[in-house]
């Protein structure tokens, strides 16, 4: 062996039943390296970490750790071989502390009294070694998100991990805690860790990775070294045909005004507003973006607007076409021709135990009744026809709407909300979870509707979708809006400064 | 077989395996009351449904289960969990005693009869509404407020039956007036002489039937069944949620306001204290095991009904007490284990 291997996959086959979700997967990694697995949803990256992880037996394949053939492998065979890994959701018991969390089932007790001090100076040697400034004994529920991930990274140390792997890492992160989150990945390769990273999203892998392995439809399609290829190439790669990454638009026509916000201030609780006297308008055939770290106001904006949190409006007024909405119902506000993307899908987009069939009518079923009862012929046709302009899949509208993918499931609200008759269209992360094939088509689609002389609201926290598609930004901060800028005028550093309420 | 059809066969099975599973479980109980099973089962069959009368005692029985698990299961699917039937059933009992007993003799019988069970319903309605609107404006739990609901009622009823509406030295309301009375089975089929079983059995049925279409058929339904699995994005689709919240729990009353029918307008004629005997709670469980379906409450009623009725036909070999152990293991096998019956059931599935 020229090179040391920490863990290698041959050929490895994973079936589930008739289907196979890993076949001919061949994957090496190195040690000190951070390596990227992606491959768009349902590639079969989280089969092949479980399979690496211990979870899941392979039905054909040889696994080597360390050099060492693997026959039985097991997430204790794997702990023993001091992998360790960080789910996408955390598993942490938000009353407890830190340090209680960390050692929870390896309590180091001595009769009845958890030893913890000893864990509270481990834990913080950890977290000075690997900069990740964690205090260990505050209360989880005091953390941020950030904090709450190098807690789980924390554990995994904590357990004497050398290889971890980080399944979707900055899938829940601000764009400040991504860089935050990056150090922290540099600084465990500094000391000789070996660190696995399963993500969608390239410009990140092209950053922080050393090399890539791209999957598709099950199988490994080739590793590349980070610094020799491009994120078209990976795109490629993982879609299998050309990929816009960038999006090509024309210049907006504006039109009449739309929609008017004044001095919209909501309250987050007794003393703090969560919107503070906010003012925007946004006309016909225009794009405002919101720029800004999630939590700054955006779901208050957006609740504002389509009337779901009256009871905390403090004072403001909004206009649509001319009319003041402020006190007219959510229905109504719908009716006269709003339509709103979720930034949740499946808190407020879906109702996930309905059929694609009822969630393509929720919000219109009156549309698809008569005397009271549910017209089931139009409702079908209807389905049939949403189901093929949007090529959602599985193309079966009586499928549960919780077994589609991320980008199925998007697809199914914007086929939803586009059937609506609408002169404002509300896209609250309109790509967040899905694949690049799907990200493509949402983009044309929300271009589609300027083009077609539709004023948008895109609230974003991808800079880069809001600084693609937007004409004019908006940048909130602290639940103000600290400026609104051209899009061609502006930079990703300039909002980046902004956000972080940093002055120019 | 794909997956709709698969789904639906375990919803099926569940339940079914669920009662085999208590079935074992009891008969060690028997075992250990030195009595054998078999023979025990055969009595409770022989005097429930292999007997003209048994049946007829079965659909008594039945009857007013059927209504209550109906009137619980309507509320689960608005997700919400009404605790309050047993006081909404024994208001409307007495709302319908109390109608059927002041209504002038002459009244015609379906005028009558319409009027009982309008005041039922319109009583539960109103019982059940209450705690709808405290859970709609200001958020305050349904459940708490049902099973406060029900000290209430029940006290006020009670009350109200002793000082005002008894008749003296007992603890029951006048008879109702002769064309309030309903008939009983046994006029059309008269193999179930004897039996108490009266025509508000085919109300039950119609009232599973009327539940069925509303839910599965009417935009109001499909908004109700919204609000029940995510009212979040019900709201966001700009259904009105604190309206079908309070409205689907005064139905979910209305429903269980008419349980008492069976017992006053078919079977004693006055309205009786404490005749409801825990009728709201066998609810709950009756809507849990029918898995809140109208075709499913049917069946769970008709097996808690059997097993009732069976509980005084096998007294005279093992104590009645038996069947209510079996009735609660029953319950707790659906509930609590159901997910462990499913991963049996998948495994021998494979």
């Amino acid at each position: 062996m020229t090179e040391s291997y920490v863990i290698e996959f041959k050929n490895i086959l994973k079936r589930f039943g008739k289907v196979v979700a890993n076949k001919n997967v061949n994957l090496s990694i190195k040690k000190g390296e951070v390596h990227a697995i992606v491959g768009e949803n349902g590639a079969g990256k989280s089969t092949l970490m479980k399979t690496l992880y211990g979870l899941y037996q392979p039905d054909e394949g040889e696994i080597f750790i360390n050099g060492e053939k693997i026959e039985n492998h097991s997430p204790n065979n794997a702990i023993k071989h001091r992998i360790g890994m960080v789910h996408q959701h955390f598993m942490l018991a938000k009353p407890l502390t830190v340090s209680e969390n960390v050692i929870l089932g390896m309590e180091n007790a001595s009769g009845i009294r958890l030893n913890l001090k000893e864990a509270d100076s481990r834990i913080k040697k950890l977290s000075d070694e690997f900069n990740l400034s964690i205090d260990p004994r505050k209360k989880i529920e005091d953390l941020s998100v950030g904090e709450n991930q190098r807690v789980e990274i924390i554990k995994v140390l904590y357990r004497g991990a050398e290889i971890l792997i980080l399944d979707e890492p900055t899938a829940v992160l601000t764009p400040q805690e991504v860089k935050e989150f990056f150090k922290v990945i540099k600084s465990l390769v500094a000391q000789g860790k070996t660190v696995i990273i399963i993500t969608h999203k390239l410009d990140e892998v092209m950053e922080i990775s050393d090399r890539i392995t791209v999957m598709r439809q099950g199988e490994t399609v080739g590793s590349l070294a980070s610094k020799n290829t491009t994120p078209q190439e990976i795109a490629k790669m993982m879609v299998g045909r050309e990929v816009l990454l960038r999006v090509e638009k024309n210049d907006a026509v504006k039109g009449e005004e739309v929609i008017s916000v004044r001095n919209l201030s909501v309250r987050k609780n007794k003393e703090t507003l969560a919107l503070d006297s906010v003012s925007f308008q946004i006309c016909a055939g225009e794009i405002l973006g919101i720029a800004g770290v999630e939590g700054n106001g955006q779901t208050e904006l957006i609740e504002s607007i389509m009337n779901l949190n009256s009871d905390k409006i403090a004072s403001g007024e909004i206009k649509f076409l001319n009319a003041d909405i402020t006190s007219v119902s959510t229905f109504e506000r719908l009716e006269r021709g709003i339509s709103h993307i979720p930034e949740d899908r499946h808190k407020r987009g879906l109702v996930l135990e309905y059929s694609i069939s009822d969630n393509l009518i929720l919000g219109q079923q009156h549309l698809f009744s008569s005397n009271g009862f549910l017209k089931q012929n139009a409702i079908n046709r209807h389905s049939d026809e949403r189901i093929s302009s949007f090529d959602i899949r599985p193309a079966d509208k009586k499928v549960a709407s919780k077994g589609l993918s991320g980008g199925n499931q998007q697809k199914v609200i914007i086929a939803r909300e586009f059937n609506r008759d609408f002169k404002l269209l509300i896209a609250a992360q309109p790509t967040r979870g899905v694949d690049i094939g799907a990200i493509e088509f949402i983009h044309k689609q929300i271009l589609k509707a300027r083009d077609n002389n539709k004023a948008c609201l895109l609230i974003s926290a991808e800079l880069s979708e809001i600084l693609s598609l937007s004409d004019r930004i908006a940048v909130l901060y602290k639940g103000k809006i600290v400026k609104i800028l051209d899009s061609k005028k502006t930079s990703e550093d300039e909002l980046g400064m902004l956000m972080t309420g940093a002055e120019k | 077989m794909n997956d709709g059809k698969k789904k639906l066969l375990i919803e099926i099975l569940t339940p079914i395996f669920a009662v085999a599973l208590a079935l074992l479980v009891s008969d060690i109980l028997i075992l250990l009351y030195k009595e054998s099973p078999l023979k025990v089962y055969k009595i409770l069959l022989e005097g429930t449904i292999f007997n003209p009368y048994g049946i007829g005692q079965v659909i008594f029985k039945t009857t007013p289960l059927i209504l209550v698990g109906l009137s619980v299961a309507f509320a689960f699917r608005t997700g919400l969990f009404n605790i309050g039937a047993e006081g909404q059933l024994y208001l409307g009992a007495f709302a319908a005693a109390l109608t059927g007993a002041y209504l002038p003799a002459g009244t015609p019988f379906i005028i009558t009869v319409i009027l009982c069970i309008l005041s039922g319903f319109l009583a539960g309605f109103i019982a059940g509404f209450i705690p709808g609107i405290l859970k709609a404006k200001l958020g305050s739990h349904e459940v708490i407020n049902t099973i406060m609901l029900n000290f209430i009622i029940m006290a006020l009823v009670n009350y109200l039956v002793v000082t005002y509406f008894k008749v003296p030295e007992t603890l029951h309301t006048k008879d109702i007036i002769e064309n309030a009375k309903l008939t009983r089975l046994y006029e059309y089929f008269p193999v179930f002489k004897g039996s108490a079983s009266n025509i508000s059995f085919f109300l039950s049925l119609l009232a599973c039937l009327a539940v069925y279409i509303v839910l599965w058929k009417t935009k109001f339904g499909y908004e109700l069944r919204a609000v029940g699995f995510n009212p979040s994005a019900a709201e966001t689709a700009g259904v009105n949620v604190k309206k079908l919240i309070t409205l689907s729990m005064a139905i979910s009353g209305g429903l269980a306001g008419i349980v008492g029918i069976n017992f006053v307008l078919g079977y004693k004629y006055y309205f009786e204290e404490g005749f409801s005997s825990g009728l709201g709670f066998m609810g709950i469980a009756v809507a849990l095991l029918g898995k809140n379906h109208p075709g499913g409450v049917i069946a769970a009623a008709l097996l808690f009904g059997i097993l009732s009725q069976g509980g005084l036909v096998i007294n005279s070999v093992v104590p009645k007490e038996l069947v209510d152990i079996l009735q609660a293991v029953v319950i707790i096998f659906v509930v609590a284990a159901s997910s462990e019956v499913r991963r049996l059931l998948f495994k021998s599935a494979k």
